[in-house]
C-alpha cells in the first residue's frame, strides 16, 4: 500500500502537443493518500479514465512523474506497480473456471496453493460464488462475470491500490447498491487505497470519502460529499453534483451584494470578484416568498415523493427550487430568497471566498 | 397463438428447387446411374449392383491415394494452421503497415488455381527455374519431377504458399475482435505471454481458427489442380491424390463405373467429416451455455 503523489502530470494522445486543448489532462499535482477511498467524478470524455490508466501505468503520461510512496514509477510497468484494475466490462477467462479465474492471479506470482486456495475461497464468499466454484466462467450472466473480475481485483492482499473503472456499469441496479456497499465495507476492512472511476454522482458519493471532481481534463474539486455540496469550488461542480443541480446566474458583484436582471441580492459577505462573475445557489437553499426577494414564475411542479421540485424563471432564467412538503403552494408566492451564507460567487467559473 | 398456414409460400422456392436441379441433382444423378451400371456405350446400361463399389473399396491403388490423400491434408493442416496463427499474432494492428500487410497475404488467395501450379512448375525446374537452379547451384540435388519426395515438399511448399494466408487473416480478423480490455487486465494480472495467448487469444479465434481448419481440410482433401500442373501425379503414383487418381480413372481409362463409385463415396466422405466438424463445432459452443 502507498500513497500515490502526482507531480506536474499532464498527458497528451497527440505526438506534439502545441496548445493547452491538445491535451486530455491538464497539468496537475495531486496528492493520494494512503487507504483513502477516492471517487474519480466527471463526464464522459473529461480524462478519467486517462487519468486511471497513467496510475495503473497502461498508459504513460507525457509530461510529470508518478510516485507510490517514494518510488518513482513513471516508467514503470504495469505489472511492477503491484496495483489491482477493474474495468468498465466484465474481463474474464472464458474457458477457465470461476475458481481458476480467481486464482489466475496470484499463480502467475508463484504464491503456493494453499494460500491460493484459502484466498479463492474467501472472495468467492465475498462475491457469493461459492457454489459455483468450477462452472466455467464462459456463459455467466454480465454481472456474475463482473462479480468475477472485481473478485479478480481484490484477490491480492499486498496490493498498492485497486483502480475501478466504471465497474457498475452493467450490473443491475440493486446489485449495484449491494456491490457497492460490499467494495465500502472491503476498504473499511482492509484498507486499500481505492480508486473509483464513475459519471454517476451517487455511486461517488455513497463510495467514497474523498470525491475528485473532473471537467475538461482538469481536476477541479478534490473534496467530501459535503464539500462538494456546500461550497462547489467550480461552477461545473456546483452544476454537476446534486439532483437538479445549483442554479447559476450571471450577476454583477458589488461588495456584498449582487445586482442581477431581476433585482439585487444580499450575499452576507463581502466579495471582490473580477471578470465573468456568476452566482449560484442550491436548490435547496432557495425559499419561496411573498416578498421581498426577486420576482419569480413559477412554471411547472413536480412531486417526487420527499419534497416537491418548482421549475420556475426569475429574469428569464431558468430557476430551480426544493420546496419541502407540506409547504403550501399558492398564488402568493411570487418572489425567491436565497439563504444569505449559501450563495456562491464565482468569476470566470471559479469560486471566489467573501470577507467578513 | 394462432399462425396463418399459408403452403404456398413453398411456390417461392421452387425457381431455386429447379435450377439446383439442373445444376446439381441431375448430374450427380447420372453419376449414380454410371456407378450402379455397366454400359459398353449406345446408352445400353446393364444392372451391376455394388460390385463398383465392392472392387473401389478393395482397390489397393484406392488405398494408396486415400492414404497420400490423408498425409497431404494432415502435413499442410499442421503447417498451415500454427503458422497462419503465428503470422497473425505478429501483424501489426492498424495503420499503414496493417492494410499493406492484409492486402499482400491476400494476394495468392486471388491467383487462380492453375496459375499457382505453372509459378512452381516453373519455379521449381532445374534446367530454367529460380528455385531449382538456386538449389542445384548450392549443391542440393533436387528435382521434382523424379524424386517423390522433393516432389511433396515442392507441393506442400506449394500449398503453404498459397493458402497460409487465409489462415492468417481469419486468425487476425479473430484477434482484432478481442477488447483491448483483455489484453489490459492480463498485464495487471502478471500473465506471461504464453498465458495471454493461451487463455485470450486462442479461445477469443477459436470460431474462425474451425472454419479456416474446416475450409482447409476441405480444399487439400479435394485438390486437384495444382499437383496436377506441377507433377501430374508423379513421379510414378507419388503425387496421386485421389482427385487425381479419379480423373485418371474416368477420362484416361474410361472406368466410368468404378470413377463413379469412387466419386460417390469420395463425396460422401468430404459431407461426413465436414458433418463430424460442424456437429462438433455448434456443441462446443453450447457446452457451457447456461
Amino acid at each position: 500500500m502507498a500513497r500515490i503523489t502526482l507531480k506536474n502530470l499532464a498527458h497528451s494522445y497527440l505526438p506534439a502537443p502545441k496548445s493547452e486543448d491538445d491535451f486530455a489532462l491538464k497539468e496537475m499535482d495531486h496528492v493520494w493518500d494512503d487507504g483513502g477511498a477516492y471517487a474519480l467524478l466527471g463526464s464522459s470524455g473529461c480524462g478519467k479514465t486517462t487519468l486511471l490508466n497513467i496510475i495503473s501505468g497502461l498508459l504513460r503520461p507525457s509530461q510529470g512523474r508518478v510516485l507510490f510512496g517514494d518510488r518513482d514509477v513513471t516508467d514503470s510497468p504495469t505489472a511492477e506497480r503491484n496495483i489491482a484494475q477493474v474495468f468498465q466490462f466484465p474481463v474474464v477467462y472464458d474457458t477457465m473456471t470461476v475458481r481458476d479465474n480467481l486464482a489466475f492471479p496470484l499463480r502467475n506470482r508463484g504464491m503456493d496453493a494453499a494460500y491460493i486456495a484459502e484466498r479463492v475461497q474467501d472472495i468467492a464468499r465475498m462475491i457469493g460464488m461459492e457454489d459455483r466454484l468450477d462452472r466455467k466462467a464462459k456463459g455467466l450472466t454480465a454481472d456474475a462475470k463482473q462479480k468475477i473480475s472485481l473478485g479478480r481485483g481484490m484477490v491480492r492482499q499486498d496490493v498498492n491500490a485497486i483502480l475501478f473503472d466504471e465497474p457498475l456499469t452493467v450490473i443491475d441496479p440493486h446489485m449495484k447498491w449491494e456491490l457497492r456497499t460490499q467494495l465500502k465495507s472491503l476498504h473499511r476492512q482492509f484498507g486499500h487505497t481505492m480508486i473509483y472511476v464513475t459519471h454517476d454522482q451517487t455511486e461517488a458519493l455513497t463510495f467514497a470519502d474523498k470525491v475528485v471532481v473532473m471537467y475538461d481534463g482538469r481536476v477541479v474539486q478534490m473534496g467530501t460529499p459535503e464539500e462538494l455540496f456546500e461550497r462547489p469550488a467550480h461552477t461545473f461542480v456546483g452544476y454537476f453534483i446534486g439532483s437538479p443541480g445549483m442554479n447559476l446566474f450571471p450577476a454583477r458583484i458589488e461588495g456584498d451584494r449582487a445586482i442581477l436582471d431581476g433585482g439585487e441580492v444580499a450575499l452576507g459577505a463581502r466579495y471582490a470578484a473580477q471578470g465573468r462573475t456568476q452566482i449560484g445557489i442550491r436548490p435547496e437553499h432557495a425559499v419561496l416568498t411573498s416578498g421581498p426577494g426577486l420576482p419569480v414564475a413559477i412554471r411547472r411542479v413536480e412531486d417526487v415523493g420527499r419534497h416537491r421540485l418548482v421549475r420556475a424563471e426569475t429574469a428569464g432564467l431558468p430557476l430551480n427550487i426544493v420546496v419541502p412538503e407540506g409547504m403550501p403552494l399558492g398564488p402568493e408566492l411570487t418572489h425567491v430568497s436565497f439563504a444569505p451564507g449559501k450563495i456562491s460567487v464565482y468569476a470566470d467559473d471559479w469560486r471566489v471566498e467573501g470577507a467578513a | 397463438m394462432d399462425k396463418t398456414v399459408n403452403n404456398k409460400a413453398w411456390f417461392l422456392v421452387l425457381p431455386v428447387l429447379v435450377i439446383v436441379a439442373f445444376s446439381a441433382v441431375i448430374p450427380l444423378m447420372t453419376v449414380v446411374n454410371y456407378a450402379f451400371n455397366d454400359t459398353f456405350g449406345n446408352n445400353e446400361f446393364f444392372w451391376a449392383g455394388f460390385e463398383w463399389f465392392e472392387d473401389t473399396v478393395n482397390s489397393s491403388r484406392m488405398h494408396d491415394a486415400l492414404g497420400r490423400q490423408i498425409l497431404f491434408s494432415a502435413i499442410i493442416l499442421a503447417i498451415e494452421v500454427p503458422l497462419g496463427i503465428f503470422i497473425a499474432l505478429n501483424m501489426p494492428k492498424k495503420g499503414f503497415w496493417a492494410s499493406f500487410c492484409l492486402v499482400f497475404m491476400a494476394l495468392p488467395l486471388l491467383i487462380p488455381f492453375n496459375v499457382v501450379g505453372t509459378i512452381w512448375q516453373i519455379f521449381g525446374r532445374v534446367d530454367i527455374g529460380l528455385l531449382g537452379r538456386a538449389l542445384a547451384a548450392i549443391g542440393i540435388d533436387y528435382n521434382y519431377t523424379n524424386d517423390a519426395l522433393d516432389a511433396w515438399v515442392t507441393i506442400i511448399t506449394m500449398d503453404v504458399w498459397h493458402w497460409t494466408s487465409l489462415v492468417a487473416l481469419l486468425a487476425y480478423a479473430g484477434l482484432q475482435s478481442i477488447p483491448q480490455a483483455y489484453y489490459q487486465a492480463a498485464r495487471i494480472d502478471q500473465a506471461s505471454r504464453w498465458a495471454v495467448f493461451r487463455y485470450i487469444e486462442l479461445p477469443k479465434m477459436k470460431g474462425v481458427l474451425l472454419i479456416a481448419i474446416l475450409l482447409r481440410f476441405m480444399d487439400s482433401f479435394m485438390i486437384y489442380t495444382e499437383p496436377f500442373v506441377v507433377t501430374g501425379g508423379g513421379p510414378g503414383n507419388s503425387t496421386t491424390f485421389l482427385s487425381i487418381d479419379l480423373v485418371k480413372m474416368a477420362v484416361g481409362q474410361f472406368d466410368l463405373g468404378p470413377a463413379a463409385a469412387f466419386s460417390l463415396m469420395y463425396f460422401l466422405v468430404i459431407l461426413l467429416v465436414s458433418w463430424v466438424f460442424y456437429t462438433v463445432m455448434t456443441n462446443l459452443d453450447r457446452e457451457n451455455a447456461p
